[in-house]
């Protein structure tokens, strides 16, 4: 059997009073694209910071490909590859002066500048590589920290909210690189807010909620758990009739969403429409997606 | 690719071997830092040290003999020398680790395989070799205008060697310690510079009160000072074994101070 990418056991972190994470247990296969949700403050970010080294558990332990973090961090930092949330940058060099020095930091030395220029043109640097990382704009900053996790060619890759603030045509360049990357073997875990992406993307996915894990599972049980639809609504001025009120989601701007558990709902809510002599401008019936999982596991909105 | 996926039982030698590659990235980063900057980090302490002898010198000339036969401008020149060396050793890794703490540019570092030993030696060779290049191009610079003679280079080369490492080590304390521009600013004016200025750069101890000579004993840069001048002129306030003893059992303290700090991960691994 081969051993796991990561292996979080029992991992509890403390700051102060805040007890950031409850007990955590995660075990990630090699080659799986492993999303990890959750909202600001639920402790994402504490468990990528531990899978790093960059913070010291409080109890636990975690093993990158079978590296114990504390007792064998420099094999476990070899194999690890994390592109942190901020846009942190050293002002001193330019993208490619960084990027050689970050591979040197690795042990990597000219041996490794063909992975480099690879990485530098999948992620569409060329045209940067000469410039000061002071002079890239936030997306390109973004690329340049994508390239700079990449530099040691580390089998597992932890990419935390990579995605914030980022436009449409640089996620789809970041996702298509990913995804090649997990074909071709890496491990991806992926912090996100963007619940569509992690459906899309992930192949299995963790939800946390206040330091602890409150769902795991494939996406596809995830969303098989919730096997209602929603019907979406177009009233224009009309309110809802009162009888459809404990089925409501969501409204605003006389766009109603209502939760369906039974397909058969949908002939009832018409017929109280119809009762009420509201007219229906529009009217859709969509698929429960994550985010229905999420909110209903993680509470309201 | 694939190769490194399945080749994860790296060789404990060829993980060590790897990683003082590593460290010896860092130590070049950090030269490739200061030397970016040079007309800050290396040209503005030399011009500095030259206002100071010309100032001084034409102040003082003719009114004070510190060591028999040799002119007030010989004596000063020594000072100077090991003072900028001192305060850019510290500036090196002081600035160096508290700006990229601020910008966070640091977890950069701290993601890779280099262990604490070998981070502190990066940063302390980083700062070694900035002080000893601003400190030798002061004495090129300064030996176009006075006649300086060298008796012992051996012991110059050594307070040199050992004054930049202290301080080297002292920057990577304060830049551990910390957390903004300002504390570090009030470290280097309220720390390193009172503690250079007393501690006979621009003069010898025994013209001092009793007392101050005394208080004088206590400031480790008065033996860096002291120790260095000998080399030159053969003669200082203390014999420079003594001067010798106490830079290396503070170079010891202060290095045993910092490796406790790293390996802890004080403010760096929270």
């Amino acid at each position: 059997m081969t051993v796991p990418a990561i292996q979080i056991n029992n991992i509890h972190k403390q700051f102060g009073d805040l007890r950031a994470l409850n007990g955590i247990d995660l075990h990630i296969q090699q080659g799986e694209f492993f999303g990890l949700l959750g909202p600001n403050g639920a402790g994402k970010s504490t468990l990528i910071n531990l899978m790093a080294g960059l913070i010291k558990p409080t109890q636990g332990n975690i093993a990158i490909m079978g590296h114990d973090t504390v007792s064998d961090y420099q094999a476990a930092r070899m194999s690890l590859g994390v592109v942190p949330q901020e846009l942190v940058f050293d002002p001193f060099f330019n993208v490619r002066e960084m990027l050689r020095f970050q591979a040197g930091y690795f042990g990597r030395g000219r041996e490794n500048d063909a992975w480099v220029d690879e990485i530098i043109e999948e992620l569409g640097l060329t045209d940067k590589t000469n410039t000061n990382m002071r002079k890239l704009s936030g997306g390109m900053k973004r690329r340049a920290l994508i390239a700079q996790a990449l530099v040691h060619k580390p089998p597992v890759i932890v990419l935390d909210e990579p995605t914030a603030g980022v436009d449409v045509e640089l996620r789809q360049i970041l996702w298509a690189f990913i995804k090649k990357l997990n074909r071709e073997g890496h491990t991806i875990i992926l912090t996100t807010h963007y619940l569509e992406e992690a459906e899309t993307l992930c192949q299995r996915v963790a939800m946390m909620k206040d330091g602890n894990i409150v769902a795991l599972d494939t996406t596809v049980n995830l969303l098989g758990k919730l096997p209602g639809k929603n019907l979406r609504l177009q009233l224009g001025e009309a309110s809802l009739p009162t009888a459809l009120l404990p089925m409501l989601k969501t409204g605003e701007n006389g766009v109603f969403t209502l939760a369906l558990t039974e397909l058969n709902q949908v002939e009832f809510a018409l017929s109280e429409l119809r009762k009420a002599k509201v007219n229906v401008l529009d009217m859709q019936l969509l698929e429960a997606d994550l985010e229905d999982v999420f909110m209903s596991l993680v509470g309201s909105r | 690719m694939n190769d490194l996926i399945t080749n994860k039982n790296v060789p404990a030698n060829l993980m060590d071997t790897s990683a003082w590659r590593g460290a010896y990235m860092l130590f070049k980063k950090e030269l490739f830092r200061f030397w970016r900057v040079a007309f800050q980090t290396v040209a503005s302490p030399i011009l500095t040290a030259l206002l100071y002898l010309l100032i001084f010198s034409h102040a003082l000339e003719g009114h004070v003999e510190v060591y028999k036969g040799v002119e007030y401008k010989a004596f000063l020149i020594p000072g100077l020398i090991m003072m900028s060396l001192l305060q850019n050793a510290f500036a090196n890794s002081s600035s160096s680790l508290v700006q990229s703490k601020i910008m966070g540019s640091i977890v950069f570092v701290l993601l890779t395989p280099i262990s604490y030993v070998q981070f502190f030696c990066a940063f302390l060779a980083a700062a070694i070799i900035r002080g000893l290049l601003v400190g030798f191009s002061i004495y090129i610079v300064a030996i176009w205008f006075v006649n300086l003679p060298i008796m012992h280079p051996i012991w110059i080369l050594a307070f040199a060697l050992l004054g930049s490492a202290l301080l080297g080590t002292f920057g990577i304390i304060a830049g551990i310690w910390a957390d903004k521009f300002d504390q570090m600013a009030a470290f280097q004016n309220f720390v390193i510079m009172p503690l250079t200025f007393l501690s006979g750069v621009f003069y010898s101890i025994h013209s001092l009160t009793p007392l101050w000579q005394t208080i004088s004993k206590f400031n480790p840069f008065f033996y860096m000072i002291d120790g260095f001048r000998y080399g030159f002129f053969g003669q200082g306030d203390i014999s420079p074994w003594i001067s010798l003893g106490v830079v290396s059992a503070f170079l010891a303290a202060l290095a045993w101070l910092c490796l406790k700090m790293l390996k802890s991960g004080y403010k760096l691994r929270g």
